[in-house]
């Protein structure tokens, strides 16, 4: 998957998710977003871009979510 | 005019709590106060003669044939216009009314042609009837004196012709024109003798005339007439069925000669339209038999080679076996399917089983993901359901209504009407559009506030709406105390306090000025029932589900759910997208909305379908595109959708099609995503079917058969063979057999079947236990998820802006002639009204670039670059231009960018940053389009 359009989609779904003032929401309602509307194969090309590319062009608010919730936005699929 | 068959009980029905008791030649009947004698008669069993009168229209009181008798009034009133009253006594029948009516009825026949028998009107004409019923025997004046029976006919309308000679000045038309349809297309000119009817000084093609059909089925004569009853003469039967355009989803009476389409009507008894229709619905129908339609099966290995036409058995099973070869190469999640949300609910669901159960994943998604997506996800994170609030109806009963991001006199008609007859009748409107929409102002419409907003800034608009109205205490907060969740209120409410919030600190973004953001936020919150209608100008941008949600959030905050008059009300794009979606077309969602994750759910579904549910969500459109061209994604199943067309960023979608190693469409004619198809399976039109469609308010109403499938199947039956074939047979005799599966599997359709909706007529979801004829409002006691939840939407800018380079903001919609990717329209007569796409623009961004009317201009966008022809219009505002979709090779979506929304990856159709410039020659693209589409022609086998 390209990995820049996954980042774009990520960063947008944060954007919106920012607004939340608690942090742990804040990451709680991006990686539940993810995993609840995204196909497996795209949730590992965006871990593949955080490990492999250091989450280039990845808002903090995404690396936060996606290390929080590795394990549940992994194990299935 | 309506058939003469259908009963018309001359006047409108009255609702009223008083009762009134009259006799009508003896027989006592009670009526509602406020009904007319005439209706009053009606209900007793009495047909009194009339002309003018007809039970859709408001009495008028012309034709003086209705006279009655009434004890203790002089002379003879006339029913139709006089209301009853208690102890009325009247007499309909007796020789001085009979003599007063024959003489009536003899006037006007001696100004009528007596060709009867060659006219197209013959055994269905209400002055041949009333002729009969009044006992006209003889004519005593000739036609040597002054008369009308020389004129010429009016026959510029492709649909209806106009013969002035037949004309009885009845004004049923103009009444029509004006009070149901709303246009004001008709005039009575002069006075007297000298009256005659005119749709102003043109023709009616170039007149306003909308072509609704109104005043065709008011006619009570062979005067405003289809010329498809010319044509073939009268109708032997009737059957009754659901439009496939639009999501308004009118109930049409298709009147047929065996199995052939003599006229379609609009249905008086249909609960969506009561009696009205557009000139899509009414008069473009002609696609159904076009030439062009697919009849066989075809196949072919690379899409560069001729196509084979083959059995039916043959193409299946090739497909079958090539969605089978790919899995095993590529992986169970290789393949998917995209439903269609013009084919019926009993249909989409086949289609989505087939992904999910012989496929064995959810890679399954449909075109609501381009359109209403984000109402989906919106609606159901607020109020807690994925559908709009209230029925059609509800309309009558709201005081203001808030129209946003959505064009209703185009894009659906039949409810625009309804809508601005209640405007007529004084409830005030707020329009939110960039565009100087029709609404905007029309003949007795005028809209109180257009907020003519910067696309992409609703966010900003509709949170500075609200800051207006708890900043200045006009919020319910009884009503949010009692129904919404306090803690999500409270940072809600902080946050949309916050002063970035307020209408002056967003002037600047929106364009809009202050005073008119709070004059109309204080319209909204204390003006009455308020109701919201809304369209793709909200859903189809990057916080397309923001803007839903903070729609929602606004209509909670004023107490403005749970009612008729207000609510939430999404127009539907398509004729069948709210069913489609309800049929578990999302690649997350099993049918009726439940997640795929859910555990209980899962084992619901694979204990009936006997197959494992996989609990990851599947690909959306937009992602298998970029998985196709990853590699990951070889196979798709497309059943009565042109992504090649309507989806964005044609280059790139085109690239993915490209990709695939098996595209199997499924359609009723050659689209655009065909010519990158290996398997073509001949699809079947609304008219070769049965099912149901579901429109905009939750309505699941009939589509039935009246032909037989031009090339043998209906689209379920391929459906079903095709699943056979991947060796997961699915076993259905008919479709309501489908239909009671859903019933059972989803709880908001659990009490629906085809024998309720047979005693019903239709029927809104849900419809259950709690709920056995349906629910034409939601959330009438609370909320659906219990607590409404206010959610924080926070305005932020799209990343799609202008610069230098790209100075102007394009904006694509549809006109009221076209549907969508116009492959129906385009194949009618329809096109009269829309030979192609246009970029409209403002004469100052117009006169800046050296443009006139009618030049071929150059749009360019970061995506790519189209030619079209400019209409330079004061609708729009300088810096925005627009254009429509109608035709492949204009190209709008070689231009729209592959930007969404966050939540949905819904396109933002409604923003692209671009350039226009003059120009003489065609794009690359366009070059490239007409040399592929030549090439593929060419593979096609000969007719
Ligand atoms: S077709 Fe409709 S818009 Fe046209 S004149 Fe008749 S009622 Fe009016
Ligand atoms: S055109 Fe038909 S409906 Fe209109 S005034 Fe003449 S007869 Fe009546
Ligand atoms: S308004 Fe929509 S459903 Fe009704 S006739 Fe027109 S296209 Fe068909
Ligand atoms: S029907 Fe009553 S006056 Fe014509």
């Amino acid at each position: 998957m390209d990995s820049n359009k996954l980042v774009k989609m990520a960063n947008d779904i944060a954007a919106f998710f920012e607004a939340e003032p608690d942090p742990a929401a804040c990451s709680a309602g991006i990686g539940g977003h993810i995993g609840r509307f995204w196909d497996p194969r795209m949730r590992r090309a965006l871990f593949r871009h955080l490990d492999e590319h250091g989450g280039e062009g990845l808002r903090d608010s995404v690396v936060r979510a996606l290390s929080a919730h590795r394990e549940a936005l992994l194990t299935k699929g | 005019m309506y058939s003469t068959q259908e009963p018309d009980a001359g006047t409108p029905l009255r609702v009223s709590q008083q009762l009134v008791t009259l006799q009508i030649d003896g027989v006592p009947v009670t009526v509602p106060a406020g009904t007319s004698v005439m209706r009053a008669a009606f209900d007793a069993g009495v047909r009194v003669p009339k002309l003018c009168a007809t039970d859709h229209l408001e009495a008028f009181g012309s034709c003086r044939l209705c006279l009655v008798e009434i004890e203790g009034r002089r002379g003879f009133p006339a029913s139709c216009t006089t209301p009853v009253e208690a102890g009325m006594k009247v007499t309909t029948q007796s020789d001085k009314l009979a003599k007063l009516r024959r003489n009536t009825m003899e006037l006007y026949i001696s100004d009528h042609p007596l060709d009867c028998l060659t006219c197209p009107a013959n055994g269905n004409c209400e002055l041949q009837d009333m002729a009969g019923v009044v006992g006209l025997r003889e004519v005593r004046y000739g036609s040597e004196g002054e008369n009308h029976l020389v004129g010429t006919k009016d026959t510029s309308n492709p649909y209806f012709s106009f013969d002035p000679t037949k004309c009885i000045v009845c004004s049923r038309c103009v009444r029509a024109c004006e009070e149901v349809q709303g246009t004001f297309a008709l005039t009575v000119e002069g006075r007297g003798f000298q009256s005659k009817i005119a749709p102003g000084p043109t023709g009616f093609v170039e007149s306003e005339c909308v072509s609704c059909g109104a005043c065709v089925q008011a006619c009570p004569t062979a005067t405003l007439m289809e010329k498809s009853i010319t044509e073939m003469g009268q109708p032997d039967h009737a059957v009754v069925t659901t439009c496939a355009y639009c999501g308004v989803g009118c109930s049409f009476r298709a009147e047929m000669k065996g199995s052939q389409v003599v006229r379609m009507v609009p249905n008086k008894n249909g609960q969506a339209n009561h009696g009205h229709s557009c000139v899509k619905g009414r008069f473009a129908w002609g696609y159904a038999t076009h030439p062009d339609r697919l009849k066989h099966p075809m196949i072919r290995a690379k899409i560069t080679d001729p196509w084979r036409v083959v059995s039916w058995e043959e193409a299946l099973r090739y497909a079958a076996g090539e969605f089978r070869r790919i899995q095993e190469k590529h992986g169970r999640g290789s393949v998917g399917g995209i439903t269609s949300s013009r084919c019926t609910n009993e249909e989409t669901y086949l289609v989505q089983k087939l992904v999910r159960a012989a496929f064995g994943n959810n890679n399954v998604d449909t075109c609501a993901r381009v359109c209403h997506s984000p109402t989906g996800y919106g609606l159901k994170a607020t109020l807690g359901e994925s559908a709009g609030t209230q029925n059609f109806d509800s309309v009558d009963a709201a005081d203001v209504i808030l129209v946003i991001g959505a064009n209703p006199t185009d894009a659906h008609p039949v409810f625009a009407s309804r809508m601005k007859r209640r405007l007529r009748q004084g409830a005030r409107l707020i329009v939110v559009d960039p565009r100087r929409i029709d609404l905007v102002r029309q003949p007795h419409v005028e809209a109180e506030f257009h907020l003519a907003l910067r696309p992409g800034t609703n966010v900003a608009v509709l949170n500075a709406l609200a800051h207006v109205i708890v900043a200045e205490g006009l919020a319910k907060d009884d009503y949010v105390g009692q129904r919404c969740d306090q803690p999500e209120f409270e940072t809600w409410r902080r946050f949309i306090l916050q002063p970035r919030n307020s209408p002056e600190a967003l002037e600047e973004a929106t364009g809009v000025p202050a005073e008119r953001i709070r004059g109309a936020a204080r319209l909204y919150a204390t003006g009455g029932n308020a109701a919201i209608y809304y369209g793709l100008g909200v859903t189809e941008h990057s916080q397309g589900s923001t803007t839903v949600m903070a729609i929602a959030n606004l209509a909670m905050l004023t107490g403005n759910v749970g009612r008729p008059g207000v609510g939430v009300n999404p127009l539907r794009g398509q004729n069948n997208v709210q069913g489609s979606c309800d049929m578990g077309s999302f690649p997350h969602e099993l049918p009726g909305y439940r997640h795929v994750s859910d555990p209980t759910v899962r084992e619901l579904f694979s204990t009936t379908w006997g197959v494992p549910i996989d609990p990851e969500p599947g690909l959306r459109i937009p992602n298998m595109f970029d998985a196709a061209i990853d590699g990951s994604f070889k196979g798709l199943y497309v059943q009565g959708e042109d992504i090649a067309q309507s989806d964005p960023d044609t280059r790139h979608v085109s690239h993915a099609l490209e990709s695939l190693e098996c595209l199997v469409v499924q359609d009723i004619f050659l689209n655009e995503t065909a010519k990158f198809a290996h398997v073509l399976l001949p699809g079947s039109s609304f008219l070769e079917k049965d099912g149901t469609f579901t429109n905009a308010e939750r309505r699941i109403s009939r589509v039935r058969k009246v032909m037989p499938p031009l090339a043998g199947y209906a689209d379920w039956q391929v459906t079903l063979e095709l699943a056979k074939a991947l060796g997961y047979p699915m076993h259905y005799e008919h479709p309501s057999q489908i239909m009671d599966e859903i019933a059972a599997l989803t709880p908001t359709f659990a009490g629906v079947s085809y024998e309720r909706l047979e005693r019903l007529g239709s029927i809104q979801w849900p419809c259950n236990a709690k709920a056995p004829e349906g629910t034409p409002v939601m959330h009438v006691e609370a909320f659906v998820r219990g607590k409404g939840r206010f959610v924080v939407t926070e305005y932020v800018p799209t990343s799609e802006r202008t610069t230098r380079k790209f100075p102007l903001i394009l904006t694509t919609g549809r006109i009221l002639s076209q549907y969508n990717v116009g492959a129906q329209t385009r194949r009618t007569h329809n096109a009269v009204w829309h030979e192609g796409d246009r970029l409209e623009l403002h004469p100052h961004d117009a006169e800046n670039r050296g443009i006139r009317d009618g030049d071929w201009v150059s749009v360019r966008s970061r995506a790519g670059e189209t030619t079209l022809r400019a209409q330079v219009t004061e609708r729009m505002q300088p810096g925005i231009v627009y254009t429509t979709f109608h035709h492949p090779e204009s190209g709008a979506n070689v231009v729209t960018t592959d930007n969404s929304d966050w939540a949905t990856n819904c396109p933002e159709y409604k923003v692209t940053a671009v350039e226009v410039t003059p120009t003489a020659t065609p794009s690359a693209w366009q070059e490239q389009f007409q040399r592929f589409s030549e090439a593929q022609a060419g593979l096609m086998p000969q007719r």
